[in-house]
């Protein structure tokens, strides 16, 4: 049984059209990539799963139908979300973004600190403060505090120095250890480095399902569906 | 110089007076992005709930009846305040100007409605006379009741700081102001806190039509209206959203008013007020401030 299971999903962003009801599964365990050319609906399937956006269609979370719960009880449900940008509270410090993450009394620090010391030993400085690298950590580190699910994860290394974008990979590779994840990602080296499964979207609809390695290694199709030349 | 001070020091109890009612209006329209034009109403119920409570206290001591007639002000206030919300604002989620077309209404609504009952008249309030007696500071005779509009607006304004900074609903509040969105994606039901600005705004408002009470020394049913439209100034130049902006934006438009009602010539204060917003908004057109607390 796959964890989340999404059927004949629409969302209307005013005049558009944005996902034409897509349908895909997240199997439970390891990292599951979002494909897919700039604005084919990435982002909107990520925010459509958390509720952020209205929307039609099926979604079930363990089997359990969460297209009609409001956000908050989503993530209740274990849905954790990374979104694009980060979207850290920039005027909060990165303690109390972290505590504002807490759900229950079983935050999971030293996991966080852990994975990532540098958040520990900044935890005075205001957020708005860090840099793109550090903003990205304390973002995972948000959804990481809880024992989630499933964390929705979305273009973790957009705008990254290399450098940084390896560091990123080598979270998401430790993270995926410990829950499901389903990772929106345009750097195909990273999705190569951590997806199992990959789903391609185009315009609204999933074109291709397959296991990622075989997709990537597939220079026509990569080509075809990704709009980039090599992996 | 001694009417210099008294300027003054009347200038920041008006000032403190705005405070307490576009602190709440600050802090509403940074969460949840409403501009409410129902605050006159908070105010106007806390004044009246005052006015009407001591009116029915007629054997009591002045300074028990004083009190008991505040509370009672503050905590209707309160109450009103945190009903408009669960009963008009939340069915209209997400449809931001039906929200605000609604407290327009109520506004209007609830300033009739005290005018159908209790009539157009100013009523005398009674309050203790040490509060309008005078203490001689710095060559002038300064009314004691400006005193107390001042302290109550700095306890609020250190009160809710407080609360801001070291509670988790301060947290809530502080972080749904820059992003509610993503404080929902976090499993906060920041509809809660909505809930609680709107009770809290209520209760500063409430204060201010209780004070109002005091430093008119009588309420009628447009008071509320009137301080309410100061009040909006206040906010957009001291930047929607930041309580401190907020404190200094109210307490530069009570001293201009007062200074310019003075020393240019009687009436001129109003208008050199909105003169001020015009040039703020030309200078600095999102407020003084952007950040909260």
């Amino acid at each position: 049984m796959s964890l989340l299971a999404v059927r004949d999903l629409h969302v209307h962003l005013g005049e558009a059209h944005v996902l034409q009801g897509i349908e895909f599964d997240v199997p439970e365990g390891g990292v599951t990539a979002l494909l897919g050319r700039n604005g084919v609906g990435k982002t909107t399937t990520l925010r459509a799963l958390m509720g952020l956006v209205g929307r039609r269609g099926s979604v079930r979370l363990a089997d359990e139908e969460i297209v009609s719960t409001p956000t908050h009880r989503i993530v209740r449900r274990g849905v954790g979300y990374v979104p694009e940008d980060r979207e850290v509270f920039a005027g909060l410090t990165v303690d109390e973004n972290l505590r504002l993450a807490e759900r229950d009394g079983a935050a999971r620090y030293e996991l966080v600190y852990d994975l990532f010391p540098e958040l520990k030993q900044r935890g005075k400085q205001r957020a708005g403060t860090l840099s793109g690298g550090q903003q990205q950590m304390l973002a995972i580190a948000r959804a990481l505090l809880n024992d989630n699910r499933v964390l929705l994860v979305d273009e973790p290394t957009k705008g990254l120095a290399p450098a940084l974008v390896t560091e990123v990979a080598d979270a998401l590779a430790r993270v995926s250890e410990l829950t499901t994840v389903l990772l929106v990602e345009q750097n195909l080296g990273v999705v190569q480095r951590v997806a199992n499964g990959a789903i391609v979207l185009d315009t609204g609809r999933v074109v291709h399902v397959g296991p990622a390695k075989e997709l990537l290694a597939n220079t026509e199709m990569v080509h075809r569906m990704l709009g980039v030349g090599h992996a | 110089m001694s009417t210099f001070v008294l300027l003054t020091v009347t200038g920041l109890g008006l000032g403190a007076l705005y405070f307490l009612i576009a602190s709440g209006l600050s802090l509403i329209y940074g969460l949840m992005g409403v501009l409410n034009f129902a605050h006159g109403a908070f105010i106007t119920v806390g004044a009246y709930s005052m006015w009407f409570t001591e009116s029915k206290l007629g054997g009591v001591a002045v300074l028990p009846r004083f009190l008991i007639g505040a509370l009672v002000g503050l905590v209707l206030g309160g109450v009103f305040a945190a009903l408009v919300e669960l009963v008009l604002i939340r069915p209209l989620y997400g449809r931001h100007v039906d929200q605000v077309l609604v407290t327009v209404g109520l506004g209007l609504a609830t300033t009739a409605l005290v005018t159908a009952i209790w009539g157009n008249d100013a009523r005398p309030v009674p309050a203790p006379s040490w509060l309008g007696n005078t203490t001689h500071l710095a060559g002038a005779n300064i009314p004691n009741d400006r005193f107390v509009l001042i302290l109550a607006a700095i306890a609020v304004l250190a009160g809710l700081t407080a609360f801001l900074r070291r509670t988790r609903y301060g947290l809530i509040i502080r972080a749904g102001v820059e992003n509610r969105a993503m404080v929902t994606a976090l499993g906060i039901d920041v509809r809660r806190a909505f809930t609680l600005v709107f009770a809290i705004g209520g209760v500063a408002a409430a204060l201010a039509g209780v004070l109002g009470n005091v430093y008119f020394a009588t309420v009628d049913p447009n008071q509320g209206t009137s301080l309410l439209i100061f009040a909006f100034i206040v906010v957009v130049i001291g930047g929607l959203g930041s309580l401190r902006g907020t404190a200094v934006a109210a307490v530069v438009v009570g001293l201009v008013q007062q200074y310019a009602n003075y020393y240019a010539s009687s009436g001129l204060g109003d208008l050199s007020v909105v003169l001020l917003l015009g040039l703020v908004l030309l200078a600095r057109p999102r407020g003084l401030s952007g950040s909260l607390a």
